[in-house]
């Protein structure tokens, strides 16, 4: 058994996830660019976990708490953010009940 | 307990392993699911559902246990994301994404800073035992290793520049700044070339364990210096392709925040943002047949703008202008009108008119369709956005590859504040800077209406010969106000 380092086994993570991301995304139509740039916008709020793992750590200084705090807002606010305002976009490419189209047709 | 990230958080924790697969599982289905119109809100909120396990995942370590700050942090981000999410209009999305790519950007800077705090003292120690033979001893040496250092630090100079950047490109956006290019001329890219070496030059010593946290302040203003340095020469109509390639930076930067944390969640996460960020900054720049460098280097603004002002005075042609009630009869007399909405769509926010029109010409048995150009507007798909939101159904929306051959068969078509996605020296002039982009062409059609505040030439800075054809008719205005006018026009014919 191979014991792979910690650094390559992140690196193996880290070119596949880069190959997953492609796939997936290079199949998107143009017309949702806007809402997937969006959405992909809010993932990156994923950074909020780093903020979290080190306010694990033991002896940290009032200054890095305060850091972590607003490292913690800011990616909070890009999640949250992130996610409800592609929820808002997308909303609006869902389709309609046809009612417009029926009226228009009973009066001519 | 001052052994690195590794050990500390997830050695032996295999049920968080478990719940960050489960999270990639449903993040990847989400990503899938944004691929389609219909399954596109379901990716969303699966990628969002996946999102909150790998939080949850986190919070389950044992090292966890700050509930008050890590609170406080989630508080204040929901009460200002929340909010401004809600609250922001449709036509001022792309800013709103550009804000949030910032404040990414700015959290994975702010955590490396912290990083630096804590570890930064330990930077480099481990060059030395690695030297003497013992390169694999990770797990035990209480040293970080070196590549612990080099992506922090990294991460720490990409999220800055993409702080400051998506900040400048907010403010340019939301016109705090003036939309056009603000350079130093010559002198920039060589500013720019400056600032990235001086923060690389302070990053690799605070790797070679130069332990001075004012070092490291310094690194993260010469990023942050050369963020705003990089973004305050690019020009407006640039913009989505900007943010995109910031929203890229940050993801990248997040993976490698997850490196030097050792967490796999951020890796995935940051990595899947870095390559989507890149396809999509590509598919833009290349839909503008632009490269991507050109535009960081604010290239277009220079040679291109000069000769666009110059040439619109010395135009030979006439250009025909008429009213409202002229373009009413032209669009009630037709049997097949494709609207053509660009950027000043957005900026008059004209889109409910626009739809108003639609229905009146429906009424009389026209059949309309939308014209979109790729990088109409401000983001690719802005145009969509913007038309879903007046109700326009989807499949009236034709993108650019199925609706030029149509042009030929359109009676009128109806141009609203869009210019260089129209214009016919794309194709015909090879001198031209936008020549071999990929235009809509709308001058096939049998008649076109150009809606337009003035003969003010576009970003690209050149004049559209398009206005000066015969068969165009020019219809001054705000592209709001002047589709309503040709809607009460229409409604006394």
């Amino acid at each position: 058994m191979i014991l792979a380092s910690t650094l390559t086994t992140n690196l193996a993570i880290l070119v596949l996830a880069g190959f997953v991301g492609f796939i997936v995304i290079s199949r998107i139509p143009n017309t949702l660019h806007t809402p997937l740039m969006s959405g992909t916008n809010a993932i990156h709020g994923i950074v909020v976990l780093g903020g979290l793992i080190l306010l694990g750590l033991e002896g940290l200084s009032v200054f890095s708490d305060i850091l972590l705090v607003i490292a913690v807002a800011f990616g909070t606010i890009n999640v949250i953010g992130g996610f409800l305002v592609t929820d808002r976009m997308l909303e609006m490419f869902k389709r309609k009940p046809p009612k417009p189209k029926d009226d228009g047709g009973d009066g001519s | 307990m001052s052994a690195f990230p590794a050990t500390i958080f997830l050695q032996s924790e295999s049920f968080i392993y478990v719940l960050y697969i489960a999270a990639f599982t449903l993040m990847v289905l989400g990503l899938r699911g944004l691929a389609g119109p219909k399954s596109a809100v379901r990716g969303n909120r699966l990628a969002g559902v996946g999102m909150a396990i790998a939080v949850i995942a986190t919070l389950l370590s044992p090292h966890e246990g700050r509930w008050g700050l890590i609170a406080l942090g989630v508080v204040i981000g929901t009460a200002v994301g929340i909010p401004a999410a809600r609250r922001v209009k449709m036509t001022a999305m792309p800013q709103m994404v550009a804000l949030f790519n910032g404040v990414g950007g700015g959290a994975v800077a702010i955590i490396s800073w912290v990083e630096f705090r804590h570890y930064g003292s330990t930077y480099g120690s481990h060059i030395a035992t690695a030297a003497a033979g013992e390169g694999f001893a990770t797990y035990t040496t209480p040293a970080v290793p070196t590549y612990v250092a080099i992506f922090s630090v990294a991460a720490a100079i990409v999220g800055s520049v993409s702080f400051w950047g998506s900040n400048i490109a907010f403010a340019k956006l939301q016109e705090i700044l003036p939309g056009r290019p603000i350079t130093l001329g010559s002198g920039q890219q060589a500013l720019n070339g400056l600032l990235a070496l001086l923060a690389l030059a302070a990053g690799v010593a605070l790797v070679a364990g130069v332990h001075s946290e004012l070092l490291f302040i310094g690194m993260l203003l010469a990023a942050a210096l050369l963020g705003n340095a990089v973004v305050l020469p690019i020009g407006g109509a640039d913009m989505p392709v900007v943010i995109s390639l910031l929203n890229a930076f940050t993801g990248i930067s997040a993976a490698a925040t997850g490196v030097a944390l050792n967490n796999p969640a951020l890796i995935v996460f940051g990595m899947m943002v870095g390559a989507s960020g890149s396809i999509l900054t590509k598919l833009m720049a290349d839909a503008m047949n632009r490269s991507i460098p050109a535009i960081v280097a604010g290239g277009f603004g220079g040679g291109g703008a000069v000769e666009g002002a110059e040439g619109a005075g010395e135009h030979a042609g006439t250009v025909h202008s008429i009213g409202a009630a002229d373009a009413a009869i032209q669009l009630a007399y037709a049997s097949h009108v494709v609207v053509v909405p660009g950027y000043g769509m957005a900026v008059a926010q004209a889109q409910h008119a626009v739809r108003e029109l639609a229905k009146e010409l429906e009424k009389r048995g026209i059949e309309v369709s939308y014209a979109i150009h790729p990088v109409a507007g401000r983001m690719p798909g802005h145009m969509n956005v913007l038309l879903a939101e007046a109700d326009v159904p989807y499949d009236q929306l034709k993108e650019m590859d199925d609706i030029n051959p149509e042009f030929q068969r359109t009676d009128v078509s109806l141009v609203i504040g869009a210019n260089d996605v129209t214009n016919p020296a794309a194709k015909n002039t090879p001198s031209s800077p936008i020549y071999g982009m990929p235009i809509l062409e709308v001058a096939d059609s049998k008649s076109v209406i150009v809606i337009k505040r003035s003969m003010n030439p576009g970003f690209a800075g050149i004049e559209n010969e398009l206005y000066y054809d015969p068969k165009t008719a020019m219809l001054f205005g705000d592209a709001k106000s002047a589709v309503a006018d040709i809607v009460s026009e229409l409604g006394s014919i």
